[in-house]
């Protein structure tokens, strides 16, 4: 077979391990674009995955003793269309709501969360999710494996930390108590790189919050100072939230200012701090509905 | 969901007086397409479908820069790939250099100097495209890259040295009327700024060429929209003479006014007599974007003079269409600007200046409104401040100076045309409104639509009016015209033609004519190739009124020599007899022979040129019949903004269009949508971004195109005046909808927000920052 | 376990009939191999980037773009195009009420656009006017501004339902 589909992650494994260069190819929603527009090198040696179950299942891990919540791995093959419905979606809002502003029904079809995280670009639209939610990043090599907070696993404008051999196979989430919810902006309905997106995901239990931005710098970012002055300004462990709308102005001022966007073809800097600072604002007034 | 209203009351038109049922299939029917059920079914072959045995690949090879010198081109890399077959540049070019619609200054191939980035430079045939890809990679240029000049202003004012011999500015017109120093107590100005769209049509360039076996002559399969002009300057770039190039129009995946100029004609030809082997070229969506022309991007400064009650009594203008590279068609484009600065009302004086410039900016020419579009977005813009200088509506202020059939143009052309301004202005304004947003409206009906970006209470709606006049076909003297064959043998009606079928349907209606004037249900068509003389080009809303006069003339021949024949052989005069159903009767009489039966063993052929009537050059001032006709058109757009964010949907666009005569109300529908919907692109998502010269998004990632999300709801009226010029009574459909549906959304956005909105497509940052 | 450098015989699985691929490059799309190896062009290229969705095939019952299809790896799922939703020379009802609606000028999304309308109405036989948008708003046409298409779908719908209720 000119290209390999294996039905095991070891046997990807096993084969990575030779070929460490090889091309991965889940939906092909990134790679297949590479190709066509030949901006990738000719592929030698291809390695698909649509038949490796395990990476297109994902499962609820029951809380382990003492610890806070149980968590939810996803396998990385599993396509955005699955997010948007069913239990998966009820267990995530905000991830349900980030998927289906991927791309079309035909890329919700075949894009996946591995795909989004091998690509790494800081307008993927379900990294802020993963983000937000602290999400772990299961990375596997022929040599074992590590688990990479999603904090470090994004380093840089498509650039990541996967090394040659290794393969992602899941992201490990949180099931957290409280709201969650997502928003981007895009200048028409569908089809619409982000100009800026947000996630904002509260922990009831620890009372945090957590503000994740995506097309605002070179990788997601976390507003991290702005999560803890609310934490200071208000009992986030209160279901429901009451915070007040000066308070909320001001979240999404100072998320604003934790952004750093760029000019480019798509928008400017200006507007893109501006769109940011509003969406944090209008998240937070949701989670307080 | 869309709603279409039932056609409000519509004058009976004369030319169909008869009160018969109309039989399916005629004039006035939702005739269906010919081509139809191959399309649904995938079998319908575009130009992009076609293959021939033995047939290589060809690809070109496009300049990076805007503006660089050749010192050399080195293809000894590219000869080394195996499956290379032949290399072309400028030197293998047999014949004239140089193509173009109006001024010959386009280049094959870049001849030491390139002047847009994506200027052809070289091209290659191998046998896959990949193989081609590869040995363009490894032809070497060796560009000295220099300064492009991008800003239009520097062009006109002469600063930059001539980027090309032609000089750096294609055209200038001026257009005094009456008065220069006429005044009024109100006067309202502003500067419209318009970006580059794009056509965007889906199916991407491509034509297959075959060489004649003694390589002296070829066949060129070829998506375009004028076979003839086509042919003429292929033929001349290849140093042979017409008859040996031979056209046949490959199936088209629409067009809008991009596949006017040459793309790949000559390239592939030139590799297919190279090779003596057949040649298949496509562009990829980013090579199309390089490889045609965009509508150009324009700066208008206006000013209107006015009454205290609203009434124009002088606009002044200054327009500069940026049209980049080459000349392509800018100069019409200009005019048509220019001449339409009034827009559909009354004006007694006028000072206009029209610039189109040459800079190293993609090239721009034809799309679908040619410099109305243009022109409109600023005179809707400036009625609406002369609406709110003078205290009235925006509806009111346009009722007031609604131009009426005789009026004339501020180059002094009377609008013969029917003119029902009025009526479209309030039709429009009577269509329902839709539904005010629900409080618990689904996130899919706010802006930002799935991207959850509002809640209800941050948006706001707004409604906006515009209005606009066309010309139809072509202007400035020059002799458009038409030409069809029709052939009645033995009860079966052939129709010849090459008018260009890019979408819109005229398959369909040359049939529905040849069914109305011979009375039969199956009419066969004929290839669509050079082997007839020109349509004329599919463009200028002028297919219906020109090839449609053909085909209805050609027709109406048949028809005549049918009658004279019936009439010989039953003894009675021509003049008694008529078409009715699908018989020959005598009106006076008894007599009724079916039609398959009264042509039966007859061989009845005419080929009729249809023309229009002929239209004049301007003068220095701008003054001259220069169209031939014109048609109105008013939108109403009701927009949801969401000011904070700058995010905009698009929930409604009424309109009541001037049609003439609906000859297939289903197109007419299709018509108006479609062109809707380039408009509301054109108002809030398209352009193509250009920086220093470099396109920033040749793409559908970064432009784009409105999809069935960002589709509005459209309600319309059609406004039948039968025109007693049109062949038909039927002016041409394809403009009208795209032109003041953009300001409509633009005066709505405004409405919304408060803002003083004057560029299109509108960014969120213009609704939402300083 | 092969590498993969170079290509041999592979076979896809289209509207029910097995074809071998053979001599073909291996970034060639599945949209590629489909119009120029398998004599199957009803599936059209417009953007090669998933933007335009006129390469819609059902691949394994989902609707994808076969543009972003490697070829050789859909050896072992279940394709359909354009070109295996009627039988033989007939037409579908979806098909059918494209032509009576006006849904057709240039056609060349239409068969994108008919495959994700088969597609739609089998997982949700009556979608909402919203829910008919988001499924095919993946689909771009350039043409018709969607007025017609919609009235197609809705044309189908009725139809369909009146059948049901027969």
């Amino acid at each position: 077979m000119p290209v390999l589909t294996p039905t095991s992650v070891d046997e990807v494994l096993a084969h990575l391990d030779e070929r460490p260069e090889a091309l991965l190819l889940s939906g092909g929603t990134d790679v297949m674009v590479e190709i066509n527009m030949a901006h990738r090198k000719a592929p030698q040696d291809v390695v698909a995955l649509r038949r490796v179950e395990e990476l297109r299942i994902w499962q609820h891990n029951p809380s382990r003793p003492g610890a806070d919540a149980s968590t939810v791995t996803i396998g990385s093959a599993v396509p955005y269309a699955e997010m948007e419905h069913g239990r998966l979606a009820e267990l995530f809002p905000a991830l349900a709501e980030a998927a289906r502003t991927v791309g079309s029904p035909q890329i919700r079809a075949a894009g996946t969360l591995g795909g989004n995280l091998g690509t790494c670009s800081p307008a993927g639209d379900g990294l802020p999710v993963l983000s937000a939610l602290d999400a772990v990043i299961h990375v596997r090599s022929a040599s074992g494996g590590r688990n990479v907070p999603v904090g470090e696993f994004m380093v840089g404008v498509k650039k990541n930390v996967l090394e040659p051999g290794e393969l992602i196979t899941g992201v490990t989430l949180p099931v957290r108590r409280g709201w969650q919810g997502y928003a981007k902006v895009g200048v028409r309905n569908a089809m619409v790189i982000a100009t800026a997106s947000a996630c904002l995901a509260t922990d009831r239990d620890n009372g945090t919050v957590s503000l994740a931005l995506g097309a605002v710098g070179p990788t997601i970012l976390r507003c991290t100072a702005a999560e803890t002055w609310l934490a200071e300004q208000a009992d986030l462990s209160a279901g429901p939230l009451d915070i007040g709308a000066g308070l909320i102005a001001e979240f999404g001022q100072r998320a604003a200012t934790e952004a750093r966007p760029i000019d480019d073809h798509r928008s400017t800097a200006a507007y893109r701090s501006h769109a940011v600072g509003v969406l944090a604002s209008r998240l937070l007034r949701r989670a307080c509905a | 969901m869309t709603e279409i209203s039932a056609p409000a009351e519509t004058t009976t038109s004369t030319a169909a007086a008869t009160t018969t049922q109309l039989r399916p299939g005629e004039l006035g029917t939702n005739a269906a397409r010919p081509d139809g059920v191959p399309k649904v079914q995938g079998r319908f072959a575009f130009a992009n479908d076609l293959w021939a045995e033995g047939m290589l690949w060809g690809a070109t090879l496009r300049s990076p820069h805007p503006y660089a010198r050749i010192r050399s081109i080195d293809v000894t890399g590219a000869w080394k790939i195996a499956g290379v077959q032949t290399i072309v540049t400028a030197e293998d070019v047999p014949g004239q250099a140089t193509y173009g619609l109006i001024s010959h200054d386009q280049t094959v191939f870049a001849t030491g100097v390139v002047r847009y980035r994506g200027e052809p430079v070289a091209a290659v045939a191998a046998d896959h495209p990949e193989t081609c890809r590869r040995a363009l990679a490894a032809i070497h240029v060796d560009y000295e890259v220099l300064q492009p000049l991008t800003d239009p202003e520097e062009a006109i004012a002469g600063t930059r040295d001539p980027i090309h011999p032609d000089g750096n500015l294609i055209r200038h017109q001026r257009i005094l009327h009456g008065d220069p120093e006429a005044t009024g107590p109100i006067v309202v100005e502003g500067t419209y700024e318009i970006g580059m769209q794009d056509q965007a049509f889906l199916g991407p360039e491509a034509a297959l060429a075959v060489p004649d076996d003694d390589g002296a002559g070829l066949e060129l399969y070829i998506a375009t929209q004028w076979l003839h002009e086509d042919r003429k300057q292929v033929a001349a770039c290849l140093g042979m003479p017409e008859e040996k190039v031979r056209l046949v129009l490959g199936g088209v995946g629409g067009a809008f006014g991009a596949r006017e100029d040459i793309s790949l004609q000559v390239h592939c030809s030139l590799l297919a007599l190279r090779t003596g082997r057949p040649v298949k070229m496509q562009y990829g969506r980013e090579e199309s974007f390089y490889g045609h022309v965009h509508r150009h991007p324009a700066k208008i400064w206006m000013r209107h003079h006015a009454t205290a009650d609203g009434e124009i009594i002088k606009i002044e203008a200054r327009m500069v269409f940026d049209g980049g590279a080459y000349t392509s068609t800018s100069p019409a484009v200009l005019i048509n600007g220019i001449t339409h600065a009034q827009g559909p009302y009354r004006c007694p004086n006028a000072v206009v200046d029209g610039f189109a410039t040459r800079t190293n900016n993609p090239p721009c020419g034809a799309m679908r409104g040619f410099g109305v579009v243009q022109a409109c977005f600023a005179h809707e813009g400036q009625m609406d401040k002369l609406a709110a200088a003078a205290g009235v509506t925006p509806v009111e202020v346009r009722l007031r100076n609604a131009m009426r059939t005789g009026d004339p143009l501020i180059t002094g052309q009377p609008v013969d045309s029917v003119a029902p301004v009025e009526r479209c202005i309030r039709e429009t304004d009577a269509l329902p409104m839709p539904p005010d947003l629900a409080a618990d409206a689904d996130v899919l009906a706010l802006p930002g639509g799935a991207g959850r970006t509002a809640d209800r209470g941050h948006v706001v709606r707004g409604v906006g009016f515009g209005v606009s006049i066309k010309n139809l076909m072509y202007s400035e003297g020059f002799d458009d015209y038409s030409t069809a064959r029709c052939q009645l043998n033995d009860g079966v009606v052939t129709l010849k033609f090459a008018a260009s079928e890019v979408g819109q349907g005229f398959v369909m209606l040359a049939q529905q004519i040849a069914r109305t004037i011979l009375g039969v249900d199956e009419v066969m068509l004929d290839t669509i190739d050079t082997q007839i003389g020109s349509s004329g080009s599919t463009s200028a809303s002028r297919q219906t009124w020109m090839s449609g006069g053909a085909v209805d003339a050609a027709c109406r021949r048949v028809r005549e020599l049918l009658f004279e024949s019936v009439a010989e052989r039953y003894g009675l005069e021509a003049l008694q007899l008529a078409i009715q159903g699908t018989d020959v009767v005598d009106t006076i009489g008894s007599l009724r022979v079916p039609v398959a039966q009264a042509s039966a063993g007859l061989q009845l052929d005419e080929t009729v040129e249809y023309r229009h009537r002929a239209t004049e050059d301007l003068d220095e001032n701008g003054q001259g019949n220069c169209h031939v006709a014109f048609a109105f058109v008013a939108h109403r757009a009701v927009v949801d903004v969401d000011p904070e964010l700058g995010l905009v949907k698009v929930v409604q666009i009424a309109t009541a269009q001037d049609v003439g005569r609906a000859l297939n109300p289903l197109s007419v529908a299709g018509q108006i949508e479609g062109g809707i919907a380039q408009g509301l692109g054109l108002a809030v998502m398209e352009e193509i971004i250009v920086t220093d010269g470099m396109v920033r998004n040749a793409s559908f990632t970064d432009y784009l195109l409105p999809t069935a999300l960002d589709a509005p709801t459209v309600v319309f009226s059609l406004v039948e005046e039968p025109d007693p010029q049109a062949p038909l009574g039927a002016k041409g459909v394809g403009e009208p909808p795209c032109i003041s549906v953009t300001p409509a959304i633009v005066a709505a956005i405004r409405d919304a927000t408060g803002r003083d909105i004057h560029r299109v497509p509108v960014r969120p940052q213009d609704i939402c920052l300083a | 376990m092969t590498t993969a450098s170079e290509p041999e015989i592979y076979r896809l699985t289209v509207n029910g009939e097995s074809h071998d691929v053979q001599d073909a490059w291996l970034g060639e799309s599945l949209l590629y191999v489909l119009r120029e190896r398998l004599g199957l062009p009803g599936s059209k290229g417009a953007c090669e980037q998933g933007e335009c969705g006129s390469c819609t095939v059902v691949l394994d019952g989902a609707a994808v773009c076969a543009c972003l299809v490697m070829a050789a790896s859909a050896t072992d799922a279940d394709i359909i195009t354009v070109e295996g939703l009627a039988a033989a020379d007939g037409l579908t009802d979806v098909q059918t009420a494209f032509l009576d609606e006006g849904a057709v000028q240039c056609g060349f999304c239409t068969p994108g656009l008919i495959v994700a309308v088969h597609h739609l109405l089998e997982n949700n036989p009556s979608p909402t006017a919203l829910e008919t948008r988001e499924a095919l708003s993946g689909n771009i046409c350039r043409c018709t501004g969607y007025g017609r298409i919609f009235a197609a779908v809705d044309s189908v719908v009725a139809s369909r339902a009146e059948q049901n209720t027969a």
